[in-house]
This record gives C-alpha cells, structure tokens and sequence, in this order.
C-alpha cells in the first residue's frame, strides 16, 4: 500500500493508539464505555482528553470493568446509538461473554484491539492470543500491519458493521507496542470527508423507539435459535461483499486501497508466506532482499480474518508450491495455530494446493527479526524443491 | 406524593399476562405494581432469571415497554449504556420524549454476580431505577442459595443435611451497601405493601440520578408455600421485621412502617417448607441466633433513622 496523498488528506506523525483514538475522535460516536488496560490505556486517555475539551459530543462512561463496558455498548448500541469501545488480552477476556450477545443482537459494535499476549503468566506485550481466541464470537475481525492502516480499517468498520447486510460488531486489530505506541507517518481525512463517508446510523430497532416497544436478547429455545444463529452466519457471509464495496468507496478518497489480503511480490512466489499484523512489514523487506538474491518468496499479508475470504484464498494459493503460516498464538490444539488450520482447510479443495507449513512465533511480544523470517523463508525453499516438508509445525525464535 | 388505587387500576400496565412465571410468584407483582407507578415510558432491562426466562420466550414477550436482556450479571451496566444513549441522542435532538430507565435483578444477578456492574453504575450516576427484586436463591436455575437466602434455609446447595442444618451464616445487607455509594434515593419495600411499593417508585424515577429499590419477593417453589400465601408471608417479613420497610433519601434514614406488635420470627418462618428442620428440637439454639439478628438489624436500621430504640 503506497502513502500516496489524495487532496484534503493532512499528513500527520502519530502512534497506533494515537491513530485509533484520532480515528474515534472523528467518528464522534454517540456513546464510548472503555476501560483501560496496557497496551490499550493510551486510546482511552486520548480519548478522555478529546471529551473533557469538549471537542467530541461523546458521551462516555468510564465504566469500572471490561465486562461492565462491553455490557453498556451493548444496551447502548441497542438503543440506536453508534457505539464504541477498545480494550487488549485480558480486558478482551474479562468481556467474552458479551462479545457474543453483542453479535447475536445484531449490534454494530467498533472495537479497536490492541493485540496483547492473553496471561497467563502475566505480560503486556504483543501476541495475537487475545483476538484470535474471539475468532468464533461473532465479530469482523480486521488486522492492521502500521498506524495507517489502523486509522483506516477503524473508519471502514464503521460502516462495514452497520450495513443493512451485516449488521455485526467489528474488531479492529493493531498490536500492541510494535504499531500502538511506535511513532508513524500517516495520512488522515479531514473531519468532513469522514462524517460523510461514516453517515449517520440508521437502527433497525431501538430501545428508545417507545412507540413501538421491542424486546431485545429473550430466551430462544429449540424452535427459533437455530435460525437466528443461521441469520447470523449469513451476516457474516455478506461481509465478504460489503468489506471490499466499502474498500472501493474509500479508496476513492485516499487512494489507498484495501481487499482481504494483501499481496506483495507474490504472483510468481515459490513460497508465500502469510502473515497478520506488523510482522508483514519485515518479512516484505526481507522478500525484497531474497529477491535481490533471485530467491522467489512472497508475501499474503491477512487483513481479514472474520470472515475468512476463503474462496479468494484459493485463487492466490493454487498453484504456489508453499505456504508459510505464520501463527503470533498458541491454539494448544498440538497440531499447529488457528490461522494456519483456517487457511489449510480453506484450500484444501483447491486443485494446485500448496504444501503447508506453520510457524508459531513471537508470543509474549519476543522480536520477530529478519533473519528469522529468512529461516522460515529458506526452510521452504528447500521444501519447495524436495517436495516434502518434514516438520510441518515449527516455534520460532524460542529456546527449545 | 399520593397513591390513588382508582386512577392506578385505571392504568395499562405495559407487562401482560400469559408469561410463564409461576402462580403466586412475588417477581410478576411486583414488576406489575413498579410499571404501574411510571408515568413516563420506561425503557427496562431484565438480568437473567426467573423474570427473563418466563417472560420473553421468543417469539412472545410479556413487555409492552422496550426491554433489553442481556446476561446474568450485567443489567445495571446494560441499562446504564441505555441511559447514556438517551442522554447522547437527546442532545443531539434525536429523541424529544422523557423517557425512565429500570433495572430488574434477582438476588443473584444483583447481591452475587452482578455486584460489581451495579456498584459502577450506581457511583457513575446514571438516571436510572435499579431493581432488585429478592427472593432469597437462584430459583431459576433450581433454588441454589445466594448471599441473600437467610440463615438455616434449605436450599439445592446448602441442603438441611445431618451434619449441616442449611445455609449457614446471615443475609448480606445489601440495602446498606447500595446506600453506602450516597445516591440520592435507596429503599427497601416489598409488593404485599403495595402503596409503599408504588409511591417509592414514584420517589425513584422522579429524582434525578440513581436509585436502588431492594424488593422482597417469594417464589413459592423456593420457599415453599402454597400459591395463595405470597401476600401474606411477605406481610409477615414486614410485621416480624425480617424485611423492615424503609428509605434512604439523601442519606437520611426513614421507617415507613412499624408493626404494632413487632412478630416473633418464628412466625414468618413456620409457613415455610424451606425452614422446616430449623423446628426440630436440635436446632432450636438457630431460631434464636436468627431472632437475635433480625433485632440486631432492627435496632441498628432505628438507630440509623434517629428512631428511640429500647
Ligand atoms: C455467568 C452466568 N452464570 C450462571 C448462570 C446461570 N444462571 C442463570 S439464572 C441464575 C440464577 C438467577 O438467580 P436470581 O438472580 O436470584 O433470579 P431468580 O431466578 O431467583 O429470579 C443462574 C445461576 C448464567 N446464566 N450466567
Ligand atoms: S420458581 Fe419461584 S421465582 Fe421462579 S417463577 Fe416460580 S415462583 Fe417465581
Ligand atoms: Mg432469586
């Protein structure tokens, strides 16, 4: 993705969780219930500063738990008001339980998401354990490898979540540390591009509607949940079309464009390897530097995961002769990481299918560096050339 | 503020019959007697329950008013988020009405699991009425005992045993811990006084901020009693003064009803099954452990409300 700037974009120097909270600011939704949580913390005090100057018309609920403000954006968006909040790891835990009656009542929730390592044992920094244990509750989930696109997929989220079609809670993934608290160009729309783009929200059925009373999350037993839970899938099947329409609307803007995943120098890669989040942005270097080196690596950087675009995952795999599956989470399945069981199964039925290879890496924030991503690389390589992958799930950059 | 029984019978009270809750249940009084006193339109919140589960199954619903579930132990945050809503779209000029927020909670969803929820949503001040609506177990899930079943009650999981005579311990005062977060309005009332029931919840959805109303009510399954003594058992909590009526108005301590003859506990406990083994003779010395706290509470809740105590 180039930083190409379009007319009325205002180039600014700003951290993930600078981004983000700029990003909400200028979406100025109605209700915001946050609780802070490292690497989070930032978002909410940015976010306290914009409300206490008065430059939003916010009304926000510093509300004493994770639990408490995933419970309050739910009766919040219920009664029509565009809702948001943002959390990390353990706050993402402590609301599990209400992200998936969130998304059961059709609620179109935006949550940014700081990606911290889930405790136990206790640490702050990056991994992807917290959001990739929320796969199956419901939510969009959308990753980002810098600020930028951070910023970006906070504004596209809001109107993928309240389309007519989807109707679902969005999750918007940057990690912790590395994008949210490092220092990043980007471009941001003025105040007026994003309000027209976002509109304004149009509830289907609101509690504050008294004229005409609804009742919102009653008990559905064996007659009628099955097909609310099928309603639900469907939502998230008609995802896969709003998200890259909503795409196309916003590139017109700023000329950045986004789909599913993102290819780089993939076309004619012998292996590719896929990856979520900021680890993308060194493995494309190191793709440059092998390149150099006439070694044929490239790169699927996953931008969204929920739902996951299996139809076009095909289309980019078949025929590549490896799959390098980057995993920042332990599913402790014993037979390899979430993403790399998504992706092994979506192409499975496709005709050409690569040789898959899984990589845990990076958990509790350890560097993922260059050389690492060449290992992987040069593994794979030789895969690619004897046809046969030994080892087909690998930790990386841990002592064994 | 006056209670006219005409002009209330009068009244279309926004939560209809045909619901599953059981005959004689405490919960559906009282929520119909609360409804009844609301001039506005209220937007209410349900925790799961006895109250939920029996009302709304999908495709009916008993509420005539919009109503939110949620989960067990969040409705005092859901319907928090409700009222910040309201408050962000009427000044946008998105919604004119008035427009009351209420709260319904078992005594699980509110003395146990949804403590937490309803202590941060009281402290933030939300303009709401938040319910509790007593009856002393989870009845819903098969009459477990919570922090508000009283001393000595059988219950599925604090069975009256050969070695354990039932729920050991007293009651939490929760009345007490939401009047400890100084909000203008708390109280105490139950659906068998139903001109004290209704006038404060007048006095709740009228002041501005939070209120908590703390609400006895029987489940016949649970406590054991016929159908037909709902009222009169809950008259008894009040003339023994196991369940003492009264309010909290900006800190201030009232009592709103003093029997005339202040009952033995005993006979409050009697008609109920759940109490029965507290009668046999090796457990007589609980009757009076239990006694001693029920006057223990009185005088201190008489002392609070500068009432002469003996
Ligand atoms: C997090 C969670 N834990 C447990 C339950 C199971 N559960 C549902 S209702 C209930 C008890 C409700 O008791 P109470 O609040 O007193 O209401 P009642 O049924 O007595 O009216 C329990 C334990 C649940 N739904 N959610
Ligand atoms: S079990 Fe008890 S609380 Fe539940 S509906 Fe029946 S009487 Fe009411
Ligand atoms: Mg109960």
């Amino acid at each position: 993705m180039s930083l190409a700037q379009q007319s009325g974009e205002n180039r600014m120097a700003l951290t993930g969780n600078e981004a983000v909270a700029y990003a909400m600011k200028q979406v100025n939704p109605d209700v915001v219930a946050a609780y802070p949580i490292t690497p989070q913390t930032e978002i909410v005090q940015i976010f306290s500063s914009y409300v206490a100057d008065g430059e939003v018309d916010t009304v926000f609920e510093r509300v004493e738990s994770e639990h408490s403000a995933m419970s309050a954006v739910v009766g919040a968006a219920a009664a029509g008001a565009r809702s948001m909040t943002a959390t990390s790891a353990n706050g993402l835990a402590l609301m599990w339980e209400i992200l998936y009656i969130a998304a059961s009542n059709r609620l179109p929730i935006v949550m940014p998401v700081v990606n911290r390592a889930l405790s136990g044992p206790i640490n702050i920094h990056c991994d992807h354990s917290d959001s990739m244990g929320a796969r199956d509750s419901g939510w969009i989930q959308l990753y980002s490898e810098n600020a930028q696109e951070a910023y970006d997929n906070t504004i596209q989220a809001i109107r993928i979540a309240e389309h007519a079609d989807v109707e679902l809670p969005v999750m918007v993934c940057q990690d912790g540390f590395i994008i949210s608290h490092a220092l990043d160009n980007l471009y941001g729309l003025d105040d007026e591009t994003i309000r027209a783009f976002i509109g304004t929200r149009i509830p289907r059925y609101s509690l504050l509607d008294v004229e005409n009373p609804a009742t919102f999350g009653p008990l559905d037993l064996q007659d009628w949940y099955f097909e609310h839970k099928r309603q639900q899938a469907e939502g998230m099947k008609n995802a896969l079309d709003v998200i890259p329409a909503v795409a196309k609307e916003f590139a017109e803007l700023t000329g950045r464009e986004y789909g599913f995943f993102e290819e780089y120098r993939a076309d004619d890669a012998d292996v590719v390897m896929v990856v979520l989040g900021s680890t993308a942005g060194t493995a494309k270097d190191v793709v440059d530097a092998m390149r150099a080196d006439g070694h044929k690596g490239g790169i699927l950087k996953l931008r969204v995961f929920r739902p996951l675009p299996a139809a076009q995952l095909v289309r980019a795999l078949q025929g590549k002769k490896v799959a390098a599956i980057m995993d920042r989470a332990e599913s402790f399945a014993a037979s390899g990481g979430p993403v790399y069981k998504e992706i092994r199964s979506a192409i499975f039925d496709c005709e050409q299918a690569p040789m898959t290879s899984n990589y845990i890496y990076g958990l509790g924030g350890r560097d993922i560096r260059p050389e690492h991503i060449r290992e992987v690389f040069n593994q794979n390589l030789s895969a690619a050339e004897t046809g046969h992958i030994d080892t087909p799930v690998r930790y990386l950059g841990v002592r064994e | 503020m006056a209670v006219n029984i005409r002009e209330l019978s009068k009244k279309h009270i926004p939560f209809t019959g045909g619901h599953r809750l059981c005959a004689g249940c405490g919960a559906s009084i009282a929520v119909r007697q609360m409804l009844a006193a609301a001039d506005d339109p209220v937007v209410a919140g349900v925790a799961t329950g006895c109250l939920e589960v029996a009302t709304t199954i999908y495709p009916y619903t008993s509420w005539e008013t919009p109503l939110i579930h949620n989960a067990f132990e969040n409705v005092a945050a859901t319907i928090s988020g409700a009222e910040a809503a309201y408050r962000a779209l009427r000044a946008q000029g998105k919604v004119e009405k008035e427009i009351k927020f209420m709260a319904f909670g078992g005594d699980g969803g509110t003395y146990d699991i949804g403590l937490q929820s309803l202590s941060g949503a009281m402290e933030r001040g939300h303009n709401m009425v938040y319910v509790c609506y007593d009856n002393g177990a989870y009845m819903n899930t098969g009459i477990q005992r919570s922090s508000a079943t009283p001393m000595g009650a059988d219950t599925s999981t604090s069975p009256a045993g050969k070695k354990i005579p039932g729920k050991p311990g007293h009651r939490k005062n929760l009345t007490a811990i939401v009047a400890a977060h100084n909000i203008p309005y708390v109280a105490q009332s139950t659906p068998a006084h139903w001109r004290d029931l209704v006038l404060k919840t007048k006095k709740a959805l009228t002041v501005e901020g939070p209120a908590f109303i703390n609400v006895l009510a029987t489940c016949p399954r649970g406590w054991r009693i016929p159908d037909d003594a709902t009222i009169s058992t809950l008259r008894l909590a009040t003339d023994t003064c196991f369940w003492p009526l009264f309010e909290v108005e900006d800190g201030e301590y009232s009592i709103n009803y003093r029997p005339r003859e202040k009952k033995p506990i005993e006979e409050w406990m009697k008609p109920q099954g759940r109490f029965r083994h507290l009668f046999r003779e090796e457990n007589k010395h609980l009757l009076e452990e239990i006694q001693e706290e029920v006057d223990r509470n009185w005088n201190h809740l008489r002392r609070l409300a500068r009432d002469e105590v003996e």
